[in-house]
């Protein structure tokens, strides 16, 4: 049982650091219509992501990997369920990476805004689909006793899974525009602005989404059984706030690294709530998939832990060297693409 | 067609695809931690140039491997769910430990590496390409355990209606596995030698940076003959295990249909499936399928007539992947061997040179057909002996497979040609000094 448990949380912690890792990327990504106006000013959102975000999009790979390995049965209808919504993630996340890379190398100035617009939509729909994703995972999707999925794409599209795209894509907007404002000198008061404006709203739509969670989810359960969970949400609330003071102090790192907090802390929430359902059936209760009947064989779970014991914290170590290395504003040295 | 139909052209088009990327990405990686520390050491401007401009080129070819990386591990839950229910607690586990202990520090430390130059002192920066080769040679390793553990299943048993792993050290040390992760690596090191010993040609040719070109020459020289010689023997072993583990593989490979001793083996058969012979059979020698497979002249060969019909793989493709590859294997250990000898007047042979750079398609080709003969002659099973590929599949509609395999099609086919058109631009342009 309690390798089952300490599983659900690490599965969790993998997906929470995905969106606060390659979260500020694809921010990024959506921010360039809005934030790059002239050519010179996209390269330098371009070169702002450049040296990380390949390392980031491993955490998805790693956070799908450890899906597969810990709970096969959850990873095969999970992903066959969501397949057109997963499919279209997927397109996003190849195209954008391939503009990323290949813009720079582009002769003329039109074929280079060809790509801007394919980075764009490659960041949007992946920001918004993963937010529509694990908002219908928090609500149910219609899974039958055979574990056969019974909607479609447009099941996805209900209000609530609306909510939670919109409130994924503020918050990486967010994310990212704070990480343009720690790596590009100049016209910081934009980014500073821009930020301002998006933390405003993401507060309205996280109010609107909270207020909405409690009729379309079971999440507040686990929390109303136990208060002391409560303050894992308070101190995402906390860091949220401290997002906005750092703004106002014009602190663009420190403001980044609560935005970050705040990510990994709000995809608990939801994580905490879900416990231990891991893909409810909004047909039936008794045909969710939960960390019990859902897992891999224990041994397998064993192996798994020492391995991601061992190795994330070493992930992590390097990563962080490479992110200290690349948060100070960018120079003429820095240009690659 | 049917679903499983649509979702093996899609695994088809996906994994060719994104295996366009990998071999170059395993070998190049060696050759510029090779340049660098040859800049680190001398000191000397050439080198670093070098590195740079190889370095481009790795960097946009390792880019699109990562992403078009993403989508295989996806859809094996996608696609292929009955699969990864049955097998997660094993295969998962593999792919699993391959990102975190082994692909996240090369893309990581690529992006360092890339935007790094001076930020980082130049032991540290050249210490850093190392590493990467290092890891993504390792990632390569955890991929190949997990396909050589559907080769050859072992360190498993079958419990709860899947199979769950029981050995782990069976699974990733089996000699399957071991080999397969050699002839791959291998065949990655000669794929990027010819990769660059024929960009080098084309700019000795035209007499531009001679110096830089004439070096990166060199430098893949030595990779390219040690592995085409290696991949020999290499392969050989390989081969007598698989006719020991997979003899429907076998059979098929060799077009070989009655169980015999002292076996031919064909220059050239045109297998016919339906009439269960060979139209053609050009030059036998005597015993030699024999010898290859048992190390006997007069070991006995099961032919495929020994297995149901519907337990044999399709023969023709499984066929001629084989010979094929094996015939290119042999090209390229010849042309190595040439290289090798004119080393030191390599721009007095223009006609060689030329043969060099039309070549650059042919290791790619090999490594594609490596692959089909490795997985289509592994069919109708997915874990070979104890899963289909028929009760693999995931209950998708034809429809919604039907549009994401035309997608596939599409956005690659768009990102081969311009990723491709592109980098071919940036290696003609050459090397700018000053």
């Amino acid at each position: 049982m309690l390798l089952q448990d300490i599983w659900f949380f690490l599965w969790g912690l993998l997906w929470a650091l995905y969106f606060a890792t390659d979260g500020f990327d694809l921010g990024v990504g959506v921010l360039l219509p809005i934030l790059g106006k002239t050519d010179e000013q996209r390269r330098l959102m371009y070169n702002a992501i450049g040296p990380l975000w390949n390392g980031n999009e491993v955490w998805l790979i790693s956070a799908g990997g450890v899906t597969f390995a810990a709970f096969p049965l959850l990873y095969s209808i999970m992903f066959s369920s969501l397949y057109s919504a997963l499919m279209l993630i997927l397109f996003g996340l190849i195209l954008r990476g391939v503009a990323v890379e290949l813009r720079g190398k582009a002769s003329s100035l039109s074929a280079k805004e060809r790509w801007d617009w394919v980075f764009f939509f490659g960041s949007l729909l992946p920001a918004i689909l993963f937010g529509a994703a694990f908002g219908n995972i928090f609500k149910g999707l219609p899974i039958d006793e055979k574990g056969l999925y019974q909607g479609s794409i447009f099941t996805l599209l209900n209000p609530y899974g609306l909510i939670t795209g919109v409130l994924f894509l503020l918050m990486f907007m967010l994310h990212g525009s704070l990480w343009l404002g720690m790596r590009i000198k100049g016209n910081v008061q934009i980014f500073f602005g821009i930020a301002k404006k998006l933390w405003n709203i993401f507060l309205v739509v996280l109010i609107i989404f909270l207020i909405l969670t409690p009729f379309f989810t079971n999440l507040l359960k686990n929390y109303l059984n136990s208060f002391v969970l409560s303050l894992e949400p308070i101190l995402a609330i906390v860091f949220l706030l401290l997002i906005r003071f750092y703004i106002q102090k014009k602190d663009a790192f420190k403001a980044w690294v609560c935005s970050f907090l705040t990510i990994v802390l709000l995809t608990f929430f939801g994580i905490i709530g879900l416990y231990p359902n891991m893909f409810i059936s909004s047909i039936d209760s008794k045909y969710s998939l939960t960390a019990y009947n859902a897992s891999s064989s224990p041994l397998t779970l064993k192996i798994m832990l020492i391995v991601v014991i061992l190795f994330v914290p070493i992930v992590l170590l390097y990563q962080g060297w490479a992110y200290k290395l690349f948060k100070t504003p960018i120079t003429d040295n820095d240009f690659e693409y | 067609m049917d679903v499983v139909w649509l979702s093996r052209l899609q695994f088809a088009v996906a994994t060719f695809f994104h295996f366009l990327f990998v071999p170059l990405t395993l070998g190049l990686s060696i050759l510029v931690a090779i340049m660098e520390t040859k800049y680190v050491k001398t000191n000397d401007e050439t080198y670093l140039q070098m590195t740079k401009f190889w370095g481009k080129v790795f960097l946009v070819n390792f880019a699109i491997g990562v992403v078009t990386g993403i989508t295989l591990e996806f859809q094996f839950g996608t696609n292929w769910s009955r699969y990864s229910s049955f097998v997660g607690d094993i295969f998962g586990s593999l792919l699993a430990i391959e990102a975190t202990a082994a692909f996240f520090l090369e893309s990581t430390l690529i992006g360092v590496w890339a935007f790094g130059w001076k930020k980082l002192s130049k032991k540290t920066h050249g210490l850093l390409i190392w590493l990467v080769a290092f890891a993504s040679n390792l990632s390569a390793f955890w991929i190949l355990v997990a396909n050589s553990w559907m080769q050859h299943p072992v360190g498993y048993v079958i419990r709860n209606n899947r199979a769950e792993l029981s050995n782990f050290a069976e699974v990733i040390f089996q000699k399957w596995a071991i080999l397969e992760f050699l002839h791959t690596i291998s065949a990655a090191y000669i794929l990027s030698a010819i990769f660059v010993m024929s960009v080098s040609a084309y700019h000795i040719l035209k007499k531009q940076n001679l110096e830089h070109f004439l070096r990166s020459f060199k430098i893949a020289l030595k990779m390219g003959l040690i592995f085409s010689i290696f991949i020999v023997f290499e392969g050989h072993f390989h081969g007598t295990d698989l006719a020991e583990k997979q003899p429907t593989k076998l059979a098929a490979m060799e077009a070989h249909w009655e169980t015999m001793k002292a076996a031919p083996k064909y220059l050239l058969a045109v297998p016919n499936e339906s009439d269960e012979k060979n139209l053609v059979e050009i030059i036998p020698l005597p015993g030699f399928l024999s010898l290859l497979a048992t190390h006997n002249f007069n070991g006995e060969v099961k032919g495929l007539k020994a297995f149901k019909k519907e337990d044999r793989p399709p023969v023709f493709i499984t066929y001629f992947s084989f010979q094929l590859m094996v015939a290119l294997g042999i090209y390229f250990v010849l042309i190595m061997l040439y290289g090798w000898v004119k080393r030191e007047k390599i721009q007095e042979h223009p006609r060689y040179l030329k043969i060099l750079i039309y070549s650059i398609p042919l290791p790619y080709i090999a490594c594609e057909l490596g692959w089909a003969l490795s997985e289509v002659g592994r069919q109708p099973w997915i874990v070979y002996g104890i899963l289909r590929v028929r009760e693999a599949a995931s209950p998708l509609f034809v429809g919604q497979v039907a549009v994401t395999l035309l997608a596939f099609v599409g956005v690659y086919l768009a990102i081969g040609i311009i990723g491709f058109g592109l980098m071919a631009r940036f290696i003609k342009h050459g090397i700018k000094t000053n």
